[in-house]
Parts: structure tokens; C-alpha cells; sequence
């Protein structure tokens, strides 16, 4: 199990390092040169050729790079062209924002996604079945952010129960704030996981091993529990951990539409600013915790079942 | 009314399952099959019954029935399995819990998918013992004894793997283990070697046989390899499309056989065959339809021997020498006198 833990986690690092050369390589071909959005449109061709020259960007792709990656090591994401901070500190002074809530998004989806998941499963046939079956393929349509535009329409401006805009000040007003913006990111995950759940459980419940657990007259809550799920969860695992990546997109939209802050608004910002450091800083952060995300996924997945660990 | 897995003490020579009339319907999306109909069988007390039969004659089903395994498009359209003056043809959910894993267990077919992928030997061996009040100690220690029984090399450090960590034989030997550490009254084993191959079959039926002596317990051993049947078993019930056909002392049985089936099945035993030649010997035909079985005699329409009275008299079991009886008209005394 460690060794593997430890292939996994040498392969997530070259993962994340060749996406940050294609990341870097991708900003240099989007139209607009970073120094002239510093300075402006009246700016002399000496001071963009000087800005050039102390953003780096005067030297050869390749070297702008290895330059990056030697800095990334150092800690040292770059400074904000415009304030001169560190975007490091700027970057991870977001990142808690949109950490929790997409954490608290994909939780309460799980949570109930894999019990709704479950219990269509064990009483197929039922309305609930019948009913968790058609809102799910209802809710996975839907896009995030129209869930939270009409999540901000119906509760926070008709009926008022809930605010709509910001991150709120301490514990129980960020708690109040979160549910909203989470309840839109959430939702369309709670019919994916029920559906890949259920799906999954009736096939493991076909399996030989619960017969023989039947014929052994276990309780049917041991069976369930450690003869189904732990076998049938697997696929949902993979699903979220993948899925991170589908978290963050929805955070941006969400953000704007909730007006918080966080990681998403803050790439927002930056893009149409053209602020160089801040987008790739940015993206180099939520690049690592995605492929982070799908490292411990991996291990979830290779914790539950041995069969997976000895693979790679 | 006393539930029915307290053991009551009963006379020896009473047979421990008697199965009367039973016959299972499977309800599918092309009609219902009659799997079983009407089989009058009994399971003796602390001896090895063998069935056998083509594939697709309702072993399995018949298997399962006894341990309330029975798929859910399976229905018991009538007759009874007597145990201990208990119908365990109208047990509920609950009581059949209480049966299994108590008084009746099952080894199945193949040891590769049987044991639970993803939880140690040993979890699986503990999880079994889950109503004695014992310490965890004492169930592990169990767990070893069993898988000592086994004759599994290095017994202690096995409870610490998973499956697939083990061989076939071994994983059948661990599913054997399972089934006799509840010490049942009833041991199911529905082609407990047929996924082995042929040196390890002989081991676990040599096993199987040996440990059976010992505990004393009765074994149902389903069956298409009429060698193990008669290396393991006492009786032997022969079964074709749903009807046991034949049954009696696998002695009697082999020596003798009075069904042109049973007759056909043994000509095809590749281990019985003394020309030499290059083509094996097939029964010719296939089983009917088991959605319309056929009004007369199931067998007649591959049967060598058949005659008018085959084709509009369903034959019941005669008896054709003491404990001994074959579903044949051919059997019937009455034939002989004409
Ligand atoms: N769940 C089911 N649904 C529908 N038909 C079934 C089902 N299970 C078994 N059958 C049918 O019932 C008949 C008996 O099947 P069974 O599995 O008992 O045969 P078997 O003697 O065990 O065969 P094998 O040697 O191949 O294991 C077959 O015709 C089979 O197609
Ligand atoms: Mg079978």
C-alpha cells in the first residue's frame, strides 16, 4: 500500500508539471501582450521592451519555464504586476473561500447521493426509487450556475430567507452564506452519485460473494455495508475525485453570481485584467489540488479494495 | 411454535430433509419455466446424497431451494421440505436467517468469486461466527482450527490475506473451512470442484469425504462427474429436465442402472469408456422445453428403448429393487407380466 501511495504520488507530480508547461505555453498564444496591458495603450516601446525584459517574458519559452519551475520550488509564485504583492499570499488568501465551499458542496451531495444511491437500490421499484430516478436525470442537466441564479431568485429575493450576496462575517453567517452557493454547486451531484451508486450496487448485488454472505445468514446490514457498498462506492469515488476539476469550473460561475470570494473570481478578475502571475499562479494552485484530488481518490478507491493496489 | 433452528432429537434412521412433491417455476420474460416438478427426494442423515445430471436439469435449483437461496424471479409453485417437522418451502425471511449459516450452509461453485473480494480471510471467518457470544480470541482461534481441518498450510498466517492472494484449491479449501465451522446439519456443495482442475478435485473430495466422517453432518454434493460422485457418495439421485428420474445407493445405482438415462449418462462417462475412439460418446437430442414439458415421459423422445405407452403416461418412480427406483415404464412390474 505505501509503495503504491508512493508511485501514485511521483506520478501526480509529473502530471502537474506537464500541465503547467501546456498552461504556460497556452497564455503565450491568447492574443494580447502582458507587458502593453500593464501599461497601457500610451506606453513607449522602450518601457514595454523594459517590462518585457523584468517579467522575463524577453527570454526563450523553454527558459521561462525552468525559470517558473525553479521558482514554484523556491515557493515563489511571482508578484502581482500591479500591486507588487505576493501572489502566493494573494492566491492562498482566496483559496480558503472556494476550498469550503466546494468541500461542503460535494460532501452534502455525496452524503446524500450515495445514501438516496443505496436505498434505490435495496427497495428498487419503489416511488422513491421511481421518484430519486426522475429528479436525478432532472438535476443533471441543469448547469450550476442557472441552479444559482434561481436559488438566488426564489430564496434570497421572493422569499428572503437566505442572503445572496458575499461570504458573510464568522462561523454562523459563513454557514448561512454557504448554503446557497453550495446547494447549486451540490444538487446536480446528488442525482450523478445516486444513479452510479445504484447502478453499481445492483450489479455487485448480483455478485456470488452476497449470495454466499446470504447463505451464511449474515445480518443485511453487514452484507450491505461490507459485502455491497464497499465494492459498489468505488465507482462514485473515482467520480467526485475526477470530478474536482468540474468544481472548481462551477465555483467560478458561482462565485460571480454570489459575488464571494475566492479562487474562481479571483481568475476571473485576472484573466480580463491579463495579470500574467496572478492567472498562472492561480491555475498552478488548482491544477496541484485537482490532480491532488485524484490522487486521493486513487488511494480511497486502493484503501477499499487490495485488488487495486497492486496495479501500476 | 418452536423455531426451526432448535435441533430437535430425532431417530437415525429418519431421514434429515424429505422432500415431498417440490416443484419451483421461474417466472421470465418468455414465459414460465417449470424448473422443478414434482421431486420426491430424501437427504439421509450423516451421509453424502449425490445429484447428478446434464446441465440444465435443475440441480442448482434444487440446491438452492434447500438453503432459501432461490433467485427472485423463482417461485416454489408446491410440495414441501420437511426438516425436523419444520416446511421450509413456507419459511419467511427471518427463520430462514435463522437456518442458514446455523443448521445448513453452502460451499458454491467457483472459489474464485465466492469469498468476499475486499475483506481479509479472516474478517470473513470472524463475520460468520457473528452469533456465538465468544471473544474475538476465541473466534479467530476457531477460524485457525478450521483452516487447520482444511489441511491449509500455514493456517494462522492465511486470516491476514485476501482472496485473490490465494490459489483456487486453496480458496475452496477456505469456503470449506467457512461451511463446516458452523457446523450445519446440512452441508449444500453445488460443483464444489468443477472450476479445480482434476488433481486438485480429487484432493477436495478426498477432503470433503473425510470431514464429512467426522462431523458427522449430511452433504447434498451436486455433481456432473459421475467419478466423484461414486469415490464420495452413499446415494445418488440422477435428475433429468426438472424430474429426479432415478435414486437409490450409489452402489445399486452404478452397478445396476435401470433408467435408459441414467443408462445413456453412463455410456458418455468418458472414465467408463473402454474402446478406444476418437469421437466421445454425447446422449443424442437436447432437453426439452422446460416451459411445456412434454406429457408423457421427459426422456422419451432421446430414448432408445421408448414405446407407445412412453408417449401418453407421465411414469412415476417405481421402485426396481430394494431402495432403488427409477421413473420408467420399462420398471413397471406390470410391464413384465404383458
Ligand atoms: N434465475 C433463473 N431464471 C430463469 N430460469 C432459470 C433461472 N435459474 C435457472 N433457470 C433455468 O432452470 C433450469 C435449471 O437450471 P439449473 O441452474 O438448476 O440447472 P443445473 O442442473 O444446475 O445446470 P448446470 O449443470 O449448468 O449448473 C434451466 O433450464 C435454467 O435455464
Ligand atoms: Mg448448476
Amino acid at each position: 500500500m505505501l509503495l503504491y501511495a508512493f508511485q501514485r504520488f511521483g506520478l501526480s507530480v509529473v502530471i502537474v508539471m506537464v500541465a503547467v508547461s501546456i498552461l504556460t505555453l497556452m497564455l503565450h498564444v491568447v492574443p494580447g501582450d502582458p507587458a502593453v496591458m500593464i501599461l497601457g495603450p500610451r506606453a513607449t516601446p522602450e518601457l514595454i521592451e523594459q517590462t518585457r525584459v523584468a517579467m522575463g517574458l524577453d527570454r526563450p519559452l523553454p527558459v521561462q519555464i525552468v525559470t517558473f519551475f525553479g521558482n514554484i520550488l523556491r515557493g515563489d509564485l511571482g508578484q502581482d504586476v500591479f500591486t507588487g504583492r505576493s501572489v502566493s499570499r494573494i492566491v492562498f488568501e482566496q483559496l480558503p473561500y472556494t476550498l469550503i465551499l466546494i468541500s461542503v458542496s460535494i460532501l452534502w451531495a455525496a452524503t446524500l447521493g450515495i445514501a438516496l444511491g443505496c436505498y434505490s437500490a435495496l427497495r428498487r421499484n419503489t416511488w422513491l426509487d421511481t421518484l430519486t430516478g426522475v429528479i436525478s436525470v432532472g438535476t443533471i442537466s441543469i448547469p450550476a450556475f442557472v441552479m444559482a441564479l434561481y436559488s438566488v431568485l426564489v430564496f434570497a429575493v421572493w422569499l428572503r430567507w437566505l442572503p445572496a450576496i458575499g461570504a458573510g462575517e464568522g462561523f454562523w453567517d459563513g454557514i448561512r452564506h454557504l448554503i446557497l452557493p453550495s446547494f447549486a454547486i451540490g444538487i446536480s451531484w446528488v442525482g450523478y452519485v445516486a444513479r452510479i451508486v445504484r447502478a453499481s450496487m445492483l450489479e455487485v448485488m448480483g455478485q456470488p460473494h452476497v449470495r454466499m454472505a446470504r447463505a451464511y445468514g449474515l445480518p443485511d446490514e453487514l452484507i450491505t455495508r461490507s459485502h455491497i457498498l464497499k465494492i459498489a462506492v468505488q465507482p462514485a469515488v473515482t467520480l467526485i475525485g475526477t470530478g474536482v476539476a468540474h468544481l472548481f469550473s462551477a465555483a467560478v460561475f458561482v462565485e460571480a453570481i454570489f459575488a464571494r470570494p475566492g479562487i474562481g473570481a479571483l481568475i476571473v478578475q485576472a484573466v480580463n485584467e491579463r495579470n500574467y502571475p496572478i492567472v498562472l499562479g492561480a491555475v498552478l494552485v488548482t491544477t496541484g489540488i485537482i490532480v491532488l484530488a485524484t490522487l486521493v481518490s486513487d488511494l480511497v478507491i486502493a484503501w477499499l479494495d487490495p485488488r487495486q493496489r497492486e496495479e501500476l | 411454535m418452536a423455531s426451526p433452528a432448535a435441533t430437535r432429537p430425532a431417530p437415525q434412521d429418519e431421514p434429515l430433509v424429505s422432500i415431498d412433491g417440490l416443484s419451483v417455476d421461474f417466472a421470465t420474460p418468455r414465459g414460465t419455466i417449470h424448473a422443478l416438478r414434482n421431486i420426491d427426494l430424501e437427504v439421509p442423515r450423516g451421509k453424502v446424497l449425490g445429484l447428478v445430471g446434464e446441465s440444465g436439469c435443475g440441480k442448482s435449483t434444487l440446491a438452492y431451494s434447500l438453503i432459501g437461496l432461490l433467485s427472485e424471479n423463482a417461485r416454489i409453485a408446491g410440495g414441501a421440505i420437511r426438516m425436523d417437522g419444520h416446511d421450509l418451502a413456507r419459511l419467511g425471511p427471518r427463520a430462514w436467517r435463522d437456518l442458514r449459516g446455523q443448521r445448513i450452509s453452502m460451499i458454491f461453485q467457483d472459489p474464485m468469486t465466492a469469498l468476499n473480494p475486499v475483506t481479509t480471510i479472516g474478517r470473513q471467518m470472524m463475520d460468520i461466527q457473528y452469533r456465538d457470544p465468544g471473544t474475538r480470541a476465541q473466534k479467530r482461534a476457531r477460524a485457525i482450527e478450521f483452516l487447520e481441518q482444511v489441511q491449509l498450510p500455514d493456517a494462522a498466517s492465511k486470516l491476514d490475506v485476501y482472496p485473490h492472494q490465494l490459489s483456487g484449491g486453496m480458496r475452496q479449501r477456505v469456503c470449506i473451512a467457512m461451511a463446516l465451522l458452523t457446523r450445519p446439519d446440512l452441508l449444500i456443495a453445488d460443483e464444489p470442484t468443477t472450476a479445480l482442475d482434476a488433481t486438485l478435485e480429487m484432493q477436495i473430495v478426498t477432503l470433503l469425504r473425510e470431514l464429512q466422517e467426522k462431523f458427522g453432518c449430511s452433504v447434498l454434493f451436486v455433481s456432473h462427474h459421475l467419478g466423484t460422485v461414486a469415490e464420495l457418495c452413499d446415494e445418488v439421485a440422477v435428475m433429468y429436465a426438472g424430474e429426479v428420474v432415478e435414486r437409490g445407493a450409489v452402489a445399486e445405482v452404478f452397478n445396476a442402472p435401470r433408467h435408459p438415462y441414467t443408462q445413456a449418462l453412463f455410456d458418455c462417462d468418458p472414465a467408463r469408456i473402454r474402446v478406444a475412439t476418437r469421437h466421445l460418446p454425447t446422449i443424442p437430442g437436447t432437453l426439452p422445453d422446460l416451459r411445456q414439458p412434454p406429457r408423457g415421459c421427459a426422456f422419451r423422445a432421446r430414448c432408445g428403448k421408448a414405446f407407445a405407452r412412453c408417449e401418453v403416461e407421465h411414469p412415476p418412480l417405481y421402485p426396481a429393487a430394494p431402495g432403488q427406483d427409477a421413473r420408467c415404464h420399462l420398471v413397471d412390474p406390470a410391464e413384465d407380466a404383458s
